[in-house]
């Protein structure tokens, strides 16, 4: 599905800001695999799937996906293939459009554009009873701006338009790290029903441990732009946070890992 | 009085083409595009020589479209594959556009009085006065411009244009090319300035090498107008899009009534400029304070419920 082959990326270089965000990573994932990335700030979770999305050319290596070369392929023109939803809940739509524009918006990802009417009238049926059920109530205000929702609805919607299109790869990017932990709970959840149900290989970046051993078939770790460890399966599966912690002084040679992920 | 009210109306409707170009580029892709002072005197320009060369008035009025078009597509040419910051980019073409214009018409003003106009033909027909006719012939074309944009953002196209103002990370990663939008949006909204220019042109029988000057002013100034205008009427009838270009356009006509107004009481019309400016000033100042007033009024030292 997703074959990563020897990424590199070095922000800022030859300056004193130098910064080697991704040192050669390698990874390939299968069809319907749910990944959880977990490491310290600074590890190149981010980067990664920036790199995947094209936000950034890359340095070296060779990036597939579904068999097809996209390495050299703008942001837009990768954009079919993927579906993102970003840390930060004003990123992933567009405040002053409405919220069945938004959706629109987001049905017509990777798709030529042209001077047919916007939203069709299929669509403005289909729409509300998909927000129904996300069971925020949302399906009643189709025409409110998306700027007047809550943080947890708007990433809620997010997630709703990433995946609206059954994209190969999606893309998250620590995406409840900026809700309040009841709301985060909630989209999680959402999370984790819309990737089962759709069957959808995914990618999602975590700070919590907890949730990156509970989610998904297979977890990595990174650090220092690298994957140090990668387990799938039975053995993920009966995974604690302490063993991951011990797995992080471990890889990391004993450097203390961070607060904030020893706090969640 | 009446015939300077009529003038200033007209003039409003006219100038309030230009207007709706600065809506699109200043209020949906959020880029104060000062290109606009130079496209406009291009298309004045472009129509004065078209006709005093003896050009149908109705094709000299079209090219000074398209040569507007043409002004914004560099400019966005400028920003959009150089990555010059939008506002540079307008400036750059706008002075370059100074030294073009003053080429298109070998001097610095190009008088049309001998030469049939839109307006001069139209009133020829219709028996009526140049005044009414300017403001009827304008009407026409502004009214179908709102109806035209007003399709034109509703399309998929135009949908993506409008996110690509409101969240442009956004619509990047759901696979818009936003420098493409942002090309089209500046060659669009060029393209009405330079018609505008056209029209000005037209109706007043010269073109002079200043007459964009402040252009960009007016424009935003004309906005602020009406969307203050808008907020006496009921939200309902202000909110839909066709009601806001609607409201740039009236905002546009009451802007030029207003310079009739103070020119009839004595102002000297050097000092427009000025007004103008600050008018634009007042109303980006007043929500920022509003905003402040109000954070600090919320102040309370005993806390919640005591304030």
């Amino acid at each position: 599905m997703l074959k990563l082959s020897n990424i590199t990326k070095t922000f800022n270089k030859g300056t004193v800001n130098e910064k080697r965000a991704l040192t050669g990573v390698n990874l390939e994932l299968a069809d319907g695999d749910f990944v959880t990335v977990i490491g310290g700030n600074g590890a190149g979770k981010s980067t990664l799937l920036n790199m995947i999305a094209g936000v950034y050319p890359l340095d070296s290596g060779v990036i597939e996906l579904g068999g097809v070369d996209v390495s050299r392929l703008s942001e837009p023109a990768r954009a079919k293939y993927l579906g993102r939803v970003f840390q930060d809940p004003m990123r992933g739509t567009a405040a002053d459009m409405w919220i069945e524009e938004n959706l629109a918006l987001a049905k017509r990802r990777g798709q030529r554009r042209g001077l047919a009417w916007g939203i069709s009238a299929e669509e403005k049926e289909e729409y509300p009873k998909l927000l129904a059920s996300l069971g925020l109530g949302l399906e009643t205000r189709m025409r409110s701006k998306v700027g007047l929702l809550s943080g947890g609805q708007r990433q809620a919607l997010t997630l709703l338009m990433a995946t609206l299109t059954n994209p190969q790869l999606l893309l998250l990017d620590e995406h409840t790290a900026a809700l309040d932990p009841k709301t985060a709970a909630k989209v999680l959840k959402l999370t984790e029903e819309i990737v089962s149900e759709r069957h959808l290989t995914t990618l999602m970046v975590t700070h919590n441990m907890a949730d990156a051993i509970r989610l998904g078939n297979r977890l990595i770790m990174m650090h220092e732009g690298n994957i140090i460890f990668d387990v799938a399966g039975e053995e993920k599966k009966s995974l604690t946070v302490p063993d991951l912690l011990q797995k992080f002084e471990e890889a990391s040679g004993g450097e203390l890992t961070n607060d904030r992920m020893l706090l969640s | 009085m009446l015939t300077a009210m009529l003038g200033a109306v007209s003039q409003g409707i006219l100038w309030g083409i230009m207007v709706l170009g600065v809506f699109i580029t200043y209020k949906l892709l959020d880029i104060p595009d000062l290109t606009v002072d130079g496209s406009f005197a291009t298309g004045g320009a472009v129509a004065a020589v078209l006709v005093v060369a003896g050009v149908d008035p109705v094709i000299a009025i079209l090219a000074a479209m398209l040569a507007g078009a043409a002004c914004g597509a560099v400019t966005g040419f400028l920003t959009t594959v150089f990555e010059i910051p939008a506002i540079l980019a307008g400036i750059l073409t706008q002075i370059s556009l100074w030294s073009i214009n003053l080429r298109i018409m070998g001097k610095s003003n190009t008088p049309l009085l001998a030469n049939e106009t839109v307006f001069s033909r139209m009133a020829e027909l219709t028996g009526l006065p140049t005044n009414v006719v300017a403001i009827i012939v304008g009407a026409v074309v502004a009214l179908a411009l709102i109806a035209a944009l007003y399709w034109f953002f509703g399309t998929e196209i135009g949908c993506a244009l409008r996110a690509t103002g409101d969240n442009e990370a956004m619509i990047r990663a759901l696979g818009v090319n936003t420098g493409t939008t942002k090309m089209v949006a500046l060659t669009l909204s060029n393209a009405l300035v330079g018609l505008s220019g056209g029209l000005i042109c037209e109706s007043q029988k010269y073109a002079d090498i200043g007459m964009g000057t402040g252009a960009i002013v007016i424009g935003l100034a004309a906005i602020v107008i009406g969307e203050v205008l808008a907020r006496i009427l009921p939200k309902g009838w202000t909110s839909g899009f066709a009601a806001r270009l609607t409201s740039a356009l009236v905002g546009s006509i009451v802007y030029f009534l207003i310079r009739a107004i103070v020119l009839q009481m004595g102002m000297d019309a050097n000092d427009m400029k000025l007004l103008s400016a600050i008018i634009v000033a007042l109303a980006l100042c007043v929500p920022v304070v509003w905003e402040r007033y109000r954070l600090r009024a919320s102040y309370s030292k005993g806390g919640e419920g005591r304030a």
